[in-house]
Protein backbone atom coordinates (compact mmCIF):
# COMPACT_ATOMS: atom_id res chain seq x y z
CA UNK A 1 0.00 0.00 0.00
CA UNK A 2 2.86 2.48 0.74
CA UNK A 3 2.63 5.47 2.32
CA UNK A 4 -0.61 7.16 2.71
CA UNK A 5 0.99 10.64 3.38
CA UNK A 6 2.30 9.91 -0.44
CA UNK A 7 -0.92 9.71 -2.38
CA UNK A 8 -2.74 12.23 -4.24
CA UNK A 9 -6.13 13.32 -3.26
CA UNK A 10 -7.73 11.71 -6.13
CA UNK A 11 -5.86 8.30 -5.33
CA UNK A 12 -6.39 8.62 -1.79
CA UNK A 13 -10.30 9.50 -2.64
CA UNK A 14 -10.40 6.47 -5.17
CA UNK A 15 -8.60 4.38 -2.44
CA UNK A 16 -11.52 5.04 0.23
CA UNK A 17 -14.29 4.51 -2.12
CA UNK A 18 -12.84 1.12 -2.87
CA UNK A 19 -12.24 0.81 0.96
CA UNK A 20 -9.12 -0.19 0.87
CA UNK A 21 -7.86 1.87 3.41
CA UNK A 22 -10.00 3.65 6.11
CA UNK A 23 -10.42 7.15 6.21
CA UNK A 24 -9.09 7.01 9.87
CA UNK A 25 -5.74 5.53 8.88
CA UNK A 26 -5.41 8.08 6.17
CA UNK A 27 -6.47 10.82 8.84
CA UNK A 28 -4.06 9.13 11.57
CA UNK A 29 -0.84 8.99 9.11
CA UNK A 30 -1.76 12.77 7.70
CA UNK A 31 -1.73 13.91 12.04
CA UNK A 32 1.89 11.99 12.21
CA UNK A 33 3.39 14.18 9.47
CA UNK A 34 1.91 17.18 10.62
CA UNK A 35 3.37 17.04 13.99
CA UNK A 36 6.56 15.74 12.13
CA UNK A 37 6.76 18.65 10.39
CA UNK A 38 6.23 20.95 13.08
CA UNK A 39 9.58 22.57 12.91
CA UNK A 40 8.74 24.32 9.70
CA UNK A 41 6.06 26.48 11.42
CA UNK A 42 3.57 25.79 8.89
CA UNK A 43 0.49 25.32 11.07
CA UNK A 44 -0.62 27.90 13.80
CA UNK A 45 -3.38 25.44 14.74
CA UNK A 46 -3.28 21.66 14.98
CA UNK A 47 -6.54 19.95 14.73
CA UNK A 48 -5.86 16.07 15.20
CA UNK A 49 -9.43 15.21 17.74
CA UNK A 50 -11.98 16.97 15.04
CA UNK A 51 -10.03 15.20 12.59
CA UNK A 52 -10.31 12.04 13.62
CA UNK A 53 -13.99 12.54 14.46
CA UNK A 54 -14.67 13.58 10.86
CA UNK A 55 -12.75 10.70 9.75
CA UNK A 56 -14.98 8.27 11.86
CA UNK A 57 -18.60 10.02 10.40
CA UNK A 58 -16.56 9.75 6.74
CA UNK A 59 -15.58 5.70 7.79
CA UNK A 60 -19.50 5.38 8.54
CA UNK A 61 -20.48 6.91 4.75
CA UNK A 62 -17.75 5.26 3.03
CA UNK A 63 -18.53 2.24 4.52
CA UNK A 64 -22.67 2.39 3.25
CA UNK A 65 -20.92 3.37 -0.23
CA UNK A 66 -22.40 6.56 0.66
CA UNK A 67 -19.36 8.33 0.11
CA UNK A 68 -19.25 12.20 -0.37
CA UNK A 69 -16.76 14.03 -2.80
CA UNK A 70 -14.19 14.80 -0.34
CA UNK A 71 -15.00 12.30 1.97
CA UNK A 72 -12.28 11.40 4.69
CA UNK A 73 -9.58 13.31 2.74
CA UNK A 74 -7.25 15.62 5.13
CA UNK A 75 -6.76 19.21 3.93
CA UNK A 76 -4.67 21.86 5.67
CA UNK A 77 -6.98 25.32 6.02
CA UNK A 78 -5.40 28.48 5.15
CA UNK A 79 -6.15 30.73 9.04
CA UNK A 80 -7.90 33.27 7.01
CA UNK A 81 -10.84 31.21 6.60
CA UNK A 82 -13.48 31.37 9.78
CA UNK A 83 -13.77 28.18 11.01
CA UNK A 84 -16.41 28.13 13.96
CA UNK A 85 -15.29 27.30 17.12
CA UNK A 86 -11.22 27.12 16.26
CA UNK A 87 -9.02 29.85 16.75
CA UNK A 88 -8.75 32.47 13.21
CA UNK A 89 -5.86 34.94 13.23
CA UNK A 90 -5.41 36.16 10.20
CA UNK A 91 -1.95 35.76 11.25
CA UNK A 92 -2.19 38.73 13.55
CA UNK A 93 -1.86 39.89 16.87
CA UNK A 94 -5.00 42.18 16.60
CA UNK A 95 -7.30 38.29 16.26
CA UNK A 96 -5.20 36.13 18.57
CA UNK A 97 -7.73 34.20 20.23
CA UNK A 98 -10.53 34.83 18.25
CA UNK A 99 -12.90 31.80 17.41
CA UNK A 100 -15.47 32.52 14.59
CA UNK A 101 -19.13 31.54 15.72
CA UNK A 102 -19.85 31.12 11.91
CA UNK A 103 -18.08 29.01 9.21
CA UNK A 104 -16.89 30.23 5.93
CA UNK A 105 -18.67 29.60 2.69
CA UNK A 106 -15.74 27.44 0.91
CA UNK A 107 -14.80 25.73 4.14
CA UNK A 108 -18.61 24.91 4.70
CA UNK A 109 -18.56 23.43 1.41
CA UNK A 110 -15.41 21.18 1.49
CA UNK A 111 -16.67 20.08 5.38
CA UNK A 112 -20.33 19.55 3.88
CA UNK A 113 -18.50 17.23 1.54
CA UNK A 114 -16.74 15.21 3.63
CA UNK A 115 -13.26 16.54 4.35
CA UNK A 116 -11.35 16.74 7.19
CA UNK A 117 -9.22 19.45 8.50
CA UNK A 118 -5.86 19.16 9.93
CA UNK A 119 -5.23 22.69 11.19
CA UNK A 120 -4.98 26.56 10.07
CA UNK A 121 -1.51 27.21 8.38
CA UNK A 122 0.49 30.03 8.83
CA UNK A 123 0.59 33.32 6.42
CA UNK A 124 1.88 36.43 5.76
CA UNK A 125 -0.25 38.74 8.38
CA UNK A 126 -3.68 39.35 6.92
CA UNK A 127 -2.28 37.88 3.49
CA UNK A 128 0.09 40.46 2.95
CA UNK A 129 3.15 39.32 2.11
CA UNK A 130 5.70 37.54 -0.57
CA UNK A 131 7.74 35.26 2.01
CA UNK A 132 5.66 34.69 5.08
CA UNK A 133 7.99 36.86 7.03
CA UNK A 134 5.29 39.19 8.24
CA UNK A 135 3.59 36.24 10.30
CA UNK A 136 2.76 37.10 14.19
CA UNK A 137 3.44 33.58 14.69
CA UNK A 138 6.84 33.47 12.99
CA UNK A 139 7.95 32.70 9.32
CA UNK A 140 7.21 29.02 7.60
CA UNK A 141 10.26 27.87 6.46
CA UNK A 142 10.14 26.35 2.70
CA UNK A 143 10.31 22.07 2.60
CA UNK A 144 12.73 23.21 0.00
CA UNK A 145 16.71 23.57 0.34
CA UNK A 146 19.39 24.56 -2.37
CA UNK A 147 21.60 21.98 -2.95
CA UNK A 148 24.69 22.42 -0.75
CA UNK A 149 22.91 24.98 1.59
CA UNK A 150 21.22 24.34 4.44
CA UNK A 151 20.03 27.67 4.91
CA UNK A 152 16.26 27.80 5.76
CA UNK A 153 13.80 29.39 2.62
CA UNK A 154 10.74 31.19 2.70
CA UNK A 155 7.76 29.38 0.93
CA UNK A 156 6.95 32.43 -0.47
CA UNK A 157 3.67 33.98 0.33
CA UNK A 158 1.04 34.61 1.64
CA UNK A 159 -0.20 31.01 1.40
CA UNK A 160 3.29 30.33 2.63
CA UNK A 161 1.80 27.52 5.58
CA UNK A 162 -0.60 25.66 3.26
CA UNK A 163 2.18 25.84 0.48
CA UNK A 164 4.97 24.13 3.44
CA UNK A 165 2.53 21.74 4.21
CA UNK A 166 1.16 20.22 0.83
CA UNK A 167 4.66 20.24 -0.23
CA UNK A 168 5.95 18.12 2.87
CA UNK A 169 3.17 16.01 1.93
CA UNK A 170 1.97 16.55 5.47
CA UNK A 171 -1.91 17.39 4.15
CA UNK A 172 -2.97 15.83 0.75
CA UNK A 173 -4.44 19.19 -0.67
CA UNK A 174 -4.90 23.05 1.42
CA UNK A 175 -7.23 26.16 0.77
CA UNK A 176 -5.56 29.23 -0.18
CA UNK A 177 -6.29 32.63 -0.48
CA UNK A 178 -4.95 35.05 -4.01
CA UNK A 179 -5.18 38.64 -4.01
CA UNK A 180 -1.83 39.48 -6.08
CA UNK A 181 -0.01 35.76 -6.34
CA UNK A 182 -0.78 34.73 -2.75
CA UNK A 183 -1.48 31.33 -4.19
CA UNK A 184 0.30 30.91 -7.44
CA UNK A 185 4.23 32.28 -6.18
CA UNK A 186 4.02 29.88 -3.02
CA UNK A 187 3.53 27.48 -5.65
CA UNK A 188 5.81 28.45 -7.49
CA UNK A 189 8.44 28.61 -4.51
CA UNK A 190 7.33 25.09 -3.59
CA UNK A 191 7.10 22.65 -6.21
CA UNK A 192 3.42 22.19 -6.38
CA UNK A 193 0.14 23.07 -7.87
CA UNK A 194 -1.80 26.74 -6.95
CA UNK A 195 -4.51 27.63 -8.58
CA UNK A 196 -6.46 31.87 -8.08
CA UNK A 197 -10.01 30.92 -9.36
CA UNK A 198 -11.67 33.75 -11.71
CA UNK A 199 -13.03 36.69 -9.33
CA UNK A 200 -16.38 35.38 -8.58
CA UNK A 201 -15.83 31.99 -8.63
CA UNK A 202 -15.60 31.15 -4.60
CA UNK A 203 -18.01 33.19 -2.27
CA UNK A 204 -15.45 34.93 -0.37
CA UNK A 205 -17.92 35.12 2.78
CA UNK A 206 -16.33 34.40 5.77
CA UNK A 207 -12.78 34.86 4.51
CA UNK A 208 -10.92 37.40 6.56
CA UNK A 209 -10.92 40.07 4.27
CA UNK A 210 -7.65 42.00 2.60
CA UNK A 211 -8.98 43.90 -0.83
CA UNK A 212 -12.36 42.69 -2.23
CA UNK A 213 -12.26 43.76 -5.60
CA UNK A 214 -9.22 41.29 -5.45
CA UNK A 215 -9.16 38.56 -3.27
CA UNK A 216 -10.17 35.21 -4.27
CA UNK A 217 -9.99 31.30 -2.71
CA UNK A 218 -8.61 28.02 -4.49
CA UNK A 219 -6.61 25.11 -3.74
CA UNK A 220 -2.70 24.13 -3.29
CA UNK A 221 -2.42 20.70 -4.62
CA UNK A 222 0.10 18.50 -5.87
CA UNK A 223 -1.82 17.60 -8.71
CA UNK A 224 -3.43 19.60 -11.66
CA UNK A 225 -6.42 16.71 -11.03
CA UNK A 226 -6.52 17.56 -7.51
CA UNK A 227 -6.55 20.62 -8.07
CA UNK A 228 -9.96 20.33 -10.29
CA UNK A 229 -11.40 18.56 -7.45
CA UNK A 230 -11.01 20.71 -4.81
CA UNK A 231 -11.99 23.78 -7.04
CA UNK A 232 -15.56 21.68 -7.70
CA UNK A 233 -16.29 21.37 -4.18
CA UNK A 234 -14.74 25.21 -3.01
CA UNK A 235 -16.66 27.04 -5.61
CA UNK A 236 -20.40 27.81 -5.97
CA UNK A 237 -22.94 31.09 -6.05
CA UNK A 238 -23.67 32.38 -2.72
CA UNK A 239 -26.26 34.31 -1.46
CA UNK A 240 -23.77 35.29 1.23
CA UNK A 241 -21.21 37.22 -0.86
CA UNK A 242 -22.81 39.38 -3.82
CA UNK A 243 -19.88 39.26 -5.98
CA UNK A 244 -19.73 35.52 -6.06
CA UNK A 245 -20.68 34.71 -9.74
CA UNK A 246 -24.73 33.08 -10.06
CA UNK A 247 -22.77 30.21 -12.58
CA UNK A 248 -23.46 26.35 -12.40
CA UNK A 249 -19.91 24.77 -11.35
CA UNK A 250 -18.56 22.75 -14.38
CA UNK A 251 -17.08 19.29 -13.81
CA UNK A 252 -13.36 20.56 -13.92
CA UNK A 253 -12.04 17.06 -13.79
CA UNK A 254 -13.82 15.95 -16.90
CA UNK A 255 -11.96 19.19 -18.56
CA UNK A 256 -8.61 17.19 -18.11
CA UNK A 257 -8.94 15.30 -21.73
CA UNK A 258 -4.82 15.91 -22.26
CA UNK A 259 -5.85 17.32 -25.54
CA UNK A 260 -4.75 20.94 -26.38
CA UNK A 261 -5.08 20.32 -30.36
CA UNK A 262 -5.45 23.66 -32.24
CA UNK A 263 -5.60 25.66 -28.86
CA UNK A 264 -3.69 29.13 -29.45
CA UNK A 265 -1.39 29.96 -26.58
CA UNK A 266 -0.67 33.63 -25.91
CA UNK A 267 3.05 34.90 -24.95
CA UNK A 268 3.28 37.99 -23.77
CA UNK A 269 6.26 39.83 -24.91
CA UNK A 270 6.13 42.35 -22.19
CA UNK A 271 6.91 39.37 -19.68
CA UNK A 272 10.30 39.25 -20.48
CA UNK A 273 11.21 41.61 -17.98
CA UNK A 274 14.71 42.85 -16.63
CA UNK A 275 17.13 40.60 -14.71
CA UNK A 276 14.84 38.10 -14.86
CA UNK A 277 17.40 34.49 -14.74
CA UNK A 278 18.18 32.87 -18.06
CA UNK A 279 16.94 29.84 -16.67
CA UNK A 280 13.53 30.80 -15.97
CA UNK A 281 13.29 32.17 -19.56
CA UNK A 282 14.04 28.82 -20.63
CA UNK A 283 12.19 27.08 -18.59
CA UNK A 284 8.72 29.36 -20.42
CA UNK A 285 10.52 28.50 -23.96
CA UNK A 286 10.59 25.18 -22.92
CA UNK A 287 6.73 25.06 -22.14
CA UNK A 288 5.96 26.80 -25.03
CA UNK A 289 7.70 22.89 -26.77
CA UNK A 290 5.58 21.06 -25.04
CA UNK A 291 2.61 22.99 -26.06
CA UNK A 292 2.53 23.29 -29.05
CA UNK A 293 3.93 19.67 -29.13
CA UNK A 294 0.77 18.60 -28.20
CA UNK A 295 -0.74 20.59 -30.86
CA UNK A 296 -1.21 23.93 -29.98
CA UNK A 297 -0.50 27.26 -31.35
CA UNK A 298 2.03 29.52 -29.76
CA UNK A 299 1.29 33.34 -30.92
CA UNK A 300 3.04 36.33 -29.55
CA UNK A 301 0.74 38.67 -27.88
CA UNK A 302 0.99 42.34 -26.23
CA UNK A 303 -0.23 43.22 -22.51
CA UNK A 304 1.60 46.95 -22.67
CA UNK A 305 0.18 48.12 -19.61
CA UNK A 306 2.01 45.20 -17.72
CA UNK A 307 4.65 47.40 -16.46
CA UNK A 308 1.97 49.57 -14.27
CA UNK A 309 0.23 46.35 -13.12
CA UNK A 310 2.47 46.15 -9.61
CA UNK A 311 1.64 50.17 -8.80
CA UNK A 312 -1.36 50.28 -9.91
CA UNK A 313 -2.04 46.88 -7.25
CA UNK A 314 0.10 48.61 -4.98
CA UNK A 315 -2.87 51.65 -4.90
CA UNK A 316 -5.76 49.87 -4.55
CA UNK A 317 -5.07 47.08 -2.33
CA UNK A 318 -3.72 49.18 0.55
CA UNK A 319 -6.97 51.43 -0.38
CA UNK A 320 -9.50 48.39 0.14
CA UNK A 321 -6.95 47.26 2.92
CA UNK A 322 -7.22 50.71 4.84
CA UNK A 323 -11.11 50.36 5.21
CA UNK A 324 -11.37 46.57 5.33
CA UNK A 325 -8.84 46.71 8.19
CA UNK A 326 -11.27 49.59 10.04
CA UNK A 327 -12.92 46.88 12.10
CA UNK A 328 -10.27 46.13 14.19
CA UNK A 329 -10.79 48.65 16.72
CA UNK A 330 -10.53 46.57 19.93
CA UNK A 331 -14.38 47.23 20.78
CA UNK A 332 -16.02 43.77 19.74
CA UNK A 333 -13.53 41.20 19.32
CA UNK A 334 -9.83 40.66 19.06
CA UNK A 335 -6.87 42.60 20.82
CA UNK A 336 -8.13 45.65 22.85
CA UNK A 337 -4.97 47.88 24.67
CA UNK A 338 -6.57 50.38 26.87
CA UNK A 339 -6.44 54.38 26.68
CA UNK A 340 -7.84 57.40 28.57
CA UNK A 341 -9.65 58.12 25.60
CA UNK A 342 -11.83 55.90 23.14
CA UNK A 343 -9.85 57.34 20.25
CA UNK A 344 -6.75 56.50 22.21
CA UNK A 345 -8.04 52.92 22.49
CA UNK A 346 -8.57 52.71 18.96
CA UNK A 347 -4.88 53.97 18.55
CA UNK A 348 -3.18 52.19 21.16
CA UNK A 349 -4.68 48.60 19.51
CA UNK A 350 -4.35 49.06 15.99
CA UNK A 351 -0.79 50.06 17.03
CA UNK A 352 0.01 47.13 19.29
CA UNK A 353 -2.16 44.84 17.21
CA UNK A 354 -0.62 45.21 13.53
CA UNK A 355 2.57 44.23 11.97
CA UNK A 356 4.89 46.86 10.55
CA UNK A 357 3.90 45.48 6.70
CA UNK A 358 0.32 45.76 7.78
CA UNK A 359 0.69 49.38 8.66
CA UNK A 360 2.39 50.18 6.01
CA UNK A 361 -0.10 49.56 4.28
CA UNK A 362 -2.67 50.83 6.24
CA UNK A 363 -1.04 54.48 6.24
CA UNK A 364 -0.47 54.30 2.33
CA UNK A 365 -4.29 53.14 1.80
CA UNK A 366 -5.38 56.19 4.28
CA UNK A 367 -3.28 58.50 2.35
CA UNK A 368 -4.58 57.74 -1.35
CA UNK A 369 -7.95 57.68 -0.59
CA UNK A 370 -7.26 61.28 1.72
CA UNK A 371 -8.76 64.60 0.24
CA UNK A 372 -6.78 65.45 -2.29
CA UNK A 373 -4.76 62.52 -3.04
CA UNK A 374 -8.15 60.58 -4.11
CA UNK A 375 -8.00 61.50 -7.75
CA UNK A 376 -4.39 61.71 -8.11
CA UNK A 377 -4.26 58.16 -6.63
CA UNK A 378 -6.97 56.39 -6.26
CA UNK A 379 -9.23 56.87 -9.23
CA UNK A 380 -5.69 57.37 -11.26
CA UNK A 381 -5.31 53.30 -10.17
CA UNK A 382 -8.96 52.17 -11.09
CA UNK A 383 -8.68 53.80 -14.89
CA UNK A 384 -5.22 52.02 -15.50
CA UNK A 385 -6.70 48.72 -13.79
CA UNK A 386 -9.84 49.76 -16.62
CA UNK A 387 -6.84 49.22 -19.02
CA UNK A 388 -5.38 46.55 -18.02
CA UNK A 389 -8.50 44.79 -17.65
CA UNK A 390 -8.55 45.91 -21.57
CA UNK A 391 -5.19 44.57 -22.68
CA UNK A 392 -6.20 41.02 -21.86
CA UNK A 393 -9.92 41.02 -23.18
CA UNK A 394 -7.93 42.25 -26.85
CA UNK A 395 -5.83 39.35 -26.06
CA UNK A 396 -8.32 36.40 -25.36
CA UNK A 397 -9.86 37.94 -28.71
CA UNK A 398 -7.13 35.72 -30.39
CA UNK A 399 -5.69 33.63 -27.81
CA UNK A 400 -7.41 30.41 -25.62
CA UNK A 401 -4.84 31.14 -22.39
CA UNK A 402 -1.58 32.46 -21.83
CA UNK A 403 1.53 31.20 -20.73
CA UNK A 404 4.31 32.85 -18.25
CA UNK A 405 6.59 32.20 -15.52
CA UNK A 406 4.97 32.52 -12.29
CA UNK A 407 7.62 34.64 -10.81
CA UNK A 408 10.75 35.99 -11.65
CA UNK A 409 13.37 33.66 -9.21
CA UNK A 410 13.57 31.04 -6.96
CA UNK A 411 12.60 30.97 -3.65
CA UNK A 412 14.95 33.17 -0.90
CA UNK A 413 16.51 32.89 1.88
CA UNK A 414 14.52 33.99 4.71
CA UNK A 415 15.38 37.38 5.71
CA UNK A 416 16.71 38.64 2.26
CA UNK A 417 14.59 41.35 0.54
CA UNK A 418 13.18 42.53 4.21
CA UNK A 419 14.09 45.47 4.29
CA UNK A 420 13.04 46.45 0.98
CA UNK A 421 8.99 46.60 0.24
CA UNK A 422 9.79 47.12 -3.12
CA UNK A 423 11.97 44.27 -3.59
CA UNK A 424 9.59 42.31 -2.22
CA UNK A 425 6.71 43.69 -4.38
CA UNK A 426 8.24 42.41 -7.49
CA UNK A 427 7.93 38.78 -6.73
CA UNK A 428 3.92 39.53 -7.71
CA UNK A 429 5.12 40.80 -11.32
CA UNK A 430 3.40 38.01 -13.18
CA UNK A 431 0.62 37.64 -10.87
CA UNK A 432 -0.73 40.68 -9.89
CA UNK A 433 -2.20 41.86 -13.35
CA UNK A 434 -4.42 38.49 -13.60
CA UNK A 435 -6.20 39.68 -10.51
CA UNK A 436 -6.46 43.01 -11.14
CA UNK A 437 -8.66 41.25 -14.08
CA UNK A 438 -10.39 38.90 -12.34
CA UNK A 439 -9.06 36.13 -14.13
CA UNK A 440 -8.28 32.49 -13.68
CA UNK A 441 -4.39 31.33 -13.27
CA UNK A 442 -2.64 28.42 -12.40
CA UNK A 443 0.77 27.81 -11.12
CA UNK A 444 2.10 24.02 -12.12
CA UNK A 445 5.75 23.03 -11.19
CA UNK A 446 7.73 22.86 -14.41
CA UNK A 447 11.09 22.56 -13.49
CA UNK A 448 14.15 23.21 -11.10
CA UNK A 449 16.45 25.82 -11.17
CA UNK A 450 20.51 25.65 -11.42
CA UNK A 451 20.88 25.08 -7.53
CA UNK A 452 17.89 22.74 -6.97
CA UNK A 453 14.71 24.54 -6.38
CA UNK A 454 11.19 24.47 -8.16
CA UNK A 455 10.15 26.83 -10.89
CA UNK A 456 6.24 27.13 -11.91
CA UNK A 457 4.69 28.08 -15.42
CA UNK A 458 1.42 30.02 -15.20
CA UNK A 459 -1.20 29.45 -17.16
CA UNK A 460 -4.02 31.96 -17.47
CA UNK A 461 -7.56 31.68 -18.96
CA UNK A 462 -10.29 33.41 -19.79
CA UNK A 463 -12.93 34.63 -17.03
CA UNK A 464 -15.09 31.61 -15.97
CA UNK A 465 -13.52 29.45 -18.23
CA UNK A 466 -11.36 27.45 -15.67
CA UNK A 467 -11.72 24.46 -17.71
CA UNK A 468 -9.48 25.33 -20.97
CA UNK A 469 -7.33 26.84 -18.37
CA UNK A 470 -7.05 23.34 -16.51
CA UNK A 471 -6.47 21.31 -19.76
CA UNK A 472 -3.28 23.53 -20.27
CA UNK A 473 -2.22 23.12 -16.80
CA UNK A 474 -2.43 19.32 -17.49
CA UNK A 475 -0.26 19.08 -20.40
CA UNK A 476 2.25 21.32 -18.65
CA UNK A 477 2.29 18.60 -15.49
CA UNK A 478 2.25 15.49 -17.86
CA UNK A 479 5.02 17.15 -20.23
CA UNK A 480 6.93 18.67 -16.92
CA UNK A 481 6.87 14.87 -15.14
CA UNK A 482 7.93 16.89 -12.23
CA UNK A 483 8.59 14.18 -9.64
CA UNK A 484 11.23 15.82 -7.59
CA UNK A 485 10.39 16.10 -3.85
CA UNK A 486 11.50 18.69 -1.15
CA UNK A 487 14.31 17.16 0.44
CA UNK A 488 12.30 17.93 4.20
CA UNK A 489 9.43 16.22 2.62
CA UNK A 490 10.37 12.58 4.31
CA UNK A 491 11.19 14.08 7.97
CA UNK B 1 6.28 63.19 -3.82
CA UNK B 2 7.80 62.83 -0.30
CA UNK B 3 5.84 62.28 2.78
CA UNK B 4 6.47 65.05 5.68
CA UNK B 5 6.60 64.37 9.11
CA UNK B 6 3.28 65.53 9.67
CA UNK B 7 1.81 64.38 6.62
CA UNK B 8 2.80 61.26 8.54
CA UNK B 9 1.04 61.89 11.65
CA UNK B 10 -1.89 63.27 10.15
CA UNK B 11 -2.60 60.03 8.03
CA UNK B 12 -1.77 58.30 11.34
CA UNK B 13 -4.61 59.87 13.32
CA UNK B 14 -6.73 59.41 10.13
CA UNK B 15 -5.92 55.48 10.25
CA UNK B 16 -6.08 55.56 14.16
CA UNK B 17 -2.93 53.86 14.56
CA UNK B 18 -0.58 55.36 17.02
CA UNK B 19 2.79 56.25 15.85
CA UNK B 20 5.13 57.22 18.11
CA UNK B 21 6.88 60.65 17.01
CA UNK B 22 10.33 58.92 16.98
CA UNK B 23 9.74 56.57 14.32
CA UNK B 24 7.53 59.13 11.88
CA UNK B 25 10.74 60.37 10.25
CA UNK B 26 11.17 56.24 9.26
CA UNK B 27 8.12 55.79 8.19
CA UNK B 28 7.95 59.35 5.87
CA UNK B 29 11.42 57.57 4.39
CA UNK B 30 9.74 54.41 4.04
CA UNK B 31 6.17 55.57 2.75
CA UNK B 32 8.09 58.31 0.26
CA UNK B 33 9.85 55.52 -1.32
CA UNK B 34 6.30 53.62 -2.16
CA UNK B 35 4.48 57.01 -3.29
CA UNK B 36 7.31 58.20 -5.30
CA UNK B 37 6.97 54.46 -7.08
CA UNK B 38 3.30 54.05 -7.39
CA UNK B 39 3.39 57.76 -9.23
CA UNK B 40 4.56 56.15 -12.44
CA UNK B 41 1.48 55.42 -13.25
CA UNK B 42 1.18 59.40 -14.17
CA UNK B 43 2.56 58.53 -17.39
CA UNK B 44 -0.41 56.62 -18.73
CA UNK B 45 -2.92 58.55 -20.61
CA UNK B 46 -6.23 57.85 -18.63
CA UNK B 47 -8.23 60.79 -20.59
CA UNK B 48 -11.63 59.29 -21.08
CA UNK B 49 -11.06 56.05 -19.05
CA UNK B 50 -13.91 54.59 -16.51
CA UNK B 51 -12.47 54.29 -13.60
CA UNK B 52 -12.84 50.29 -12.88
CA UNK B 53 -15.26 49.62 -10.12
CA UNK B 54 -16.07 46.21 -10.62
CA UNK B 55 -14.27 43.35 -12.44
CA UNK B 56 -17.16 41.30 -12.73
CA UNK B 57 -19.02 41.84 -15.41
CA UNK B 58 -22.43 41.59 -13.66
CA UNK B 59 -25.54 42.78 -11.95
CA UNK B 60 -25.80 42.24 -8.69
CA UNK B 61 -28.52 39.79 -7.72
CA UNK B 62 -31.51 40.77 -5.83
CA UNK B 63 -32.46 38.77 -2.34
CA UNK B 64 -35.58 37.49 -1.44
CA UNK B 65 -36.70 40.50 1.39
CA UNK B 66 -36.98 38.28 4.52
CA UNK B 67 -34.93 37.71 7.48
CA UNK B 68 -32.44 34.29 7.13
CA UNK B 69 -30.22 34.87 10.12
CA UNK B 70 -30.58 36.61 13.42
CA UNK B 71 -31.27 36.24 17.27
CA UNK B 72 -27.72 35.35 18.21
CA UNK B 73 -26.17 37.73 20.70
CA UNK B 74 -24.22 35.07 22.82
CA UNK B 75 -22.47 34.30 19.44
CA UNK B 76 -21.93 38.04 18.64
CA UNK B 77 -20.51 38.89 22.29
CA UNK B 78 -18.11 35.99 22.78
CA UNK B 79 -15.47 37.27 21.29
CA UNK B 80 -15.81 40.61 23.51
CA UNK B 81 -12.43 41.00 24.96
CA UNK B 82 -13.91 43.96 27.06
CA UNK B 83 -15.60 44.00 30.14
CA UNK B 84 -19.04 43.01 28.39
CA UNK B 85 -21.56 44.25 30.44
CA UNK B 86 -24.76 42.22 30.62
CA UNK B 87 -25.40 42.18 26.54
CA UNK B 88 -23.43 45.05 25.68
CA UNK B 89 -19.80 45.78 24.64
CA UNK B 90 -18.37 48.46 26.38
CA UNK B 91 -15.47 51.32 25.67
CA UNK B 92 -14.22 54.27 27.38
CA UNK B 93 -16.28 56.66 28.73
CA UNK B 94 -17.34 59.23 25.34
CA UNK B 95 -19.67 61.50 26.90
CA UNK B 96 -18.76 64.02 29.62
Amino acid sequence: MGVFTDLTLSDARDGLRKRDFSARELTEAHIAAVEAIRPLNAFIVETPEQALAAAASADVRLGRGEGLPLDGLPLAIKDLFCTKGVQTTAASRILKGFKPPYESTVTENLLNAGAVMLGKTNLDEFAMGSSNMTSAFGPVENPWRRAGDNRPLVPGGSSGGSAAAVAAYAALAATATDTGGSIRQPAGFCGIVGLKPTYGRCSRWGIVAFASSLDQAGPMTRTVRDSAIMLGVMAGHDPKDSTSAPLAVPDFEAALTGDIRGLRIGIPREYRVDGMPAEIEALWKQGIDWLEQAGAKAVEISLPMTKYALPTYYIIAPAEASSNLARYDGVRFGLRVPGATLDEMYENTRAEGFGEEVKRRVLIGTYVLSAGYYDAYYIKAQQVRTLIAKDFAKAFAEVDCILTPTAPSAAFAIGEKADDPLAMYLNDVFTVPVNLAGLPGISVPAGLSSDGLPLGLQVIGKAFDEETMFRVAGVVEQAAQFTHRAQGSRP
Amino acid sequence: MALDKATVARIATLARIKVPEADQERLAADLSTIVTWIEQLSEVDTTGVEPMTSVAEMTLFMREDKVTDGNRRDDILANATSPARGAFFTVPKVVE
